[in-house]
């Protein structure tokens, strides 16, 4: 059976000449990047042109970069880091519909002493911002706020609030784990302190991942160790992951414009296709403000784990922000936050594409989809009182 | 991904069962659009009280409409006396298991099962389920948390969530879920533990080891602590530290956490006071 992979916002494939890449770094040169001996000074060499092209990806310098493991390990390193800087305010801000990378260091700092502002989002996911503005305060230490919802893929204005926040003294940190790569990101010209991003969702490996920290922003080491990336963030660099993570962030450069607006299409008929094709239907997100890649829907009156089951006996890779594919017993936090209803909170799937799709398998999808929501609310006991209701 | 058993994977790909007794003799209904999971179930039931025609419609995930395809197979041509003693671990064992995370989709079932019988048996409504209210998000009341407790001897909130949901929204029910869980268990206890008479060494070396090993770890995971001032008789005066001191709460946690424990480790007399200064 074909895989038909469209989960894109948990993991892309590694590409192919990012792996051709970094696989001599796994076996002819091995050397420790740290190392005096020219074994391992070419390494180090490869690593600091790995940084050069990531920092030439989001207009910063690579001295701004700082490789970490993880965009989660990025996210605690920023906040940390600010709060660090400014130990005598308490106050601290993000939103509603952040990655648990962040909603759950923020849930831990509040058990800790601080007092954080969970700014709302609306019915299409996009901040509230008179809220953000209205409670920031002299004892804000940091907002947090990501660039571009890893549910939904709405995309928040960054720019404007790095604008608005700037006279504030207050540290900026944006999570761009999922707007890197999708869209065009450029901190030189956007007013943020620190931002996050991770390989593994623009076709590096799992494991990779940087936080840039603009020129001059305090910053306190989260991982003390040796002087690798100049004291702040101690440990042997993941080299092949860094180096593959370079090839990357060279190669978005070159195909954004042109690979997102060819996925942009095909997520485009596959948007339009199953709101035709498929009654009781809800679009998750604001339709124009969002990820080129990221098409989330709620089928009303059916269960998203059952949906993705199903599709998954046809080869098809999706995600759901149902209750049922998590540990929780409710939908996800970002659908609840926008107030999607219960009837479609639970029948929720997320579809995300990457250069790797094609238009068959957008076909593939158009063709077999109907057909599992269709079985599904034939078993369901609110689906024929819906359906005689709206007759 | 879940890890479902081969069965639960028929089941769910091919249920049986499925649809609608226009003419129904029982119906059992449970479970909401909220909940993310809901069961309707209709039997026919022959001259002989033998269960003749099953049907279920479930909105829910793959373990939910496995285990109401399994109850039906279950039960056609049961009579309704056999059909009765149906519960939750006979669907599960024909399934040949459910992640725990997933026991509820079972309870659901058997749930179903019992209002579809009382239906057929004349009672309009199933009764209201006895108690309070303690879980907001699923409706659970003190009373079912208690008797799922006893039934399956469950020990922790998550045990009791893997059952019937209970806690397992917004976690403000938690606090009380733990203390019906420790009120159980006790009451069980106590018989063993009656007659025992410590002498006031022992019950405050007791009282101390109790605080140290089941209170305090608690309440550090929120910032606070406790500290044992004085032991009178029977009466055990502490102070809360940290951010117990200030949490609108205190007295919850003192009653039914504080006190719950001492009187699990220590003593079922103990009686616990707070001394603000």
């Amino acid at each position: 059976m074909t895989v038909i992979y469209m989960d894109n916002n948990a993991t892309t494939r590694v590409a192919d000449a990012v792996l051709d890449e970094m696989m001599p770094y796994f076996t002819e040169f091995y050397g420790n990047p740290s190392s005096m001996h020219s074994f391992g000074g070419q390494v180090g060499q490869k690593i600091s042109a790995a940084r050069g092209k990531i920092a030439e990806l989001i207009g910063a310098s690579p001295e701004e970069i700082i490789f970490t493991g993880s965009g989660t390990e990025s996210d605690n390193t920023a906040i940390m880091a600010a709060l660090k800087a400014h130990p005598n305010k308490k106050h601290i801000i993000t939103s509603r519909v952040e990655h648990p990378a962040i909603k759950n260091l923020f849930e831990h700092l509040a058990k800790t002493g601080y007092r954080v502002t969970w700014v709302p989002v609306d019915r299409h996911g996009m901040l509230d911002l008179d809220y953000l503005y209205a409670h920031l305060s002299d004892d804000t230490a940091v907002v947090s706020l990501m660039w571009a919802n890893n549910e939904t893929g709405v995309i928040f204005p960054i720019e404007e609030i790095a604008d608005r926040l700037r006279s504030r003294g207050i540290v900026f940190h944006t999570d761009a784990v999922q707007a890197v790569g999708k869209i065009p990101v450029d901190v030189g010209r956007t007013g943020v302190d620190m931002l996050s991003l991770s390989g593994h969702k623009l076709y590096a490996p799992k494991g990779v991942a940087t936080l840039y920290v603009k020129k001059g922003t305090r910053f306190a080491p989260f991982l003390i160790g040796g002087h690798q990336e100049r004291g702040r963030r101690g440990g042997t660099e993941n080299t092949p992951g860094i180096i593959g993570l370079g090839k990357a962030a060279e190669l978005a450069g070159e195909h954004l414009q042109d690979d997102m607006a060819r996925v942009k299409s095909l997520r485009d008929k596959l948007e339009s296709a199953i709101l035709e094709n498929i009654p009781n239907v809800l679009l998750n997100g604001d339709k124009d403000r969002r990820l080129p890649n990221t098409l989330s829907v709620s089928f009303e009156y059916v269960e998203g784990e059952a949906i993705l089951l199903m599709l998954d006996q046809l080869g098809i890779c999706a995600s759901s922000g149902s209750a049922c594919t998590s540990g929780s017993l409710e939908p996800s936090h970002v659908l609840r936050a926008m107030g999607v209803p219960f009837t479609a909170a639970h029948g929720s799937i997320r579809l995300s594409l990457s250069v790797y799709n094609t238009d068959e398998e957008v076909d593939f999808v158009i063709d077999n989809l109907p057909a599992v929501i269709d079985r599904l609310r034939h078993m369901s006991p609110f689906w024929k009182r819906a359906a005689c209701q709206t007759q | 991904m879940w890890e479902y058993t081969d069965e639960v994977k028929d089941h769910f790909l091919n249920p049986r069962n499925v649809g609608e007794i226009e003419d129904a003799d029982g119906v059992g209904e449970v479970g909401s659009m909220a909940c993310g999971d809901a069961l309707r179930l209709m039997l026919k039931v022959d001259e002989n009280q033998r269960i003749a025609d099953v049907k279920f419609q479930t909105f829910g995930c793959a373990s939910a409409i496995a285990s109401s395809s399994a109850l039906t197979e279950l039960v056609k041509g049961m009579t309704l006396e056999e059909a009765e003693k149906i519960t939750n671990d006979n669907i599960a064992e024909y399934l040949g298991g459910l992640p725990k995370e997933k026991i509820h989709c079972s309870v659901m079932g058997q749930d179903a099962l019992k209002q579809a019988i009382l239906n057929y048996r004349g009672v309009r409504e199933a009764p209201a389920a006895e108690g309070n209210v303690v879980c907001e998000c699923f409706g659970v009341t003190d009373k079912q948390i208690e008797d799922v407790v006893k039934a399956h001897d469950l020990k922790t909130i998550e045990d009791v969530t893997d059952y019937i949901k209970a806690g397992g929204g917004c976690g403000n029910c938690h606090e009380n879920i733990q203390a019906i869980i420790d009120t159980v268990h006790k009451r069980e206890a106590q018989p063993a533990a009656a007659g025992k008479k410590l002498t006031n060494v022992e019950k405050i070396k007791r009282i101390e080891e109790t605080l140290e090993r089941e209170v305090k770890p608690a309440l550090k995971k929120d910032g606070g602590s406790i500290e044992l001032i004085d032991v009178e008789g029977d009466t055990v005066y502490v102070k809360l530290i940290g951010t117990c001191m200030n949490c609108a709460t205190s007295d919850v946690t003192l009653k039914h956490f504080v006190e719950a424990k001492l009187q699990e480790f220590v003593t079922p007399e103990l009686v616990v006071k707070e001394v603000k200064q």
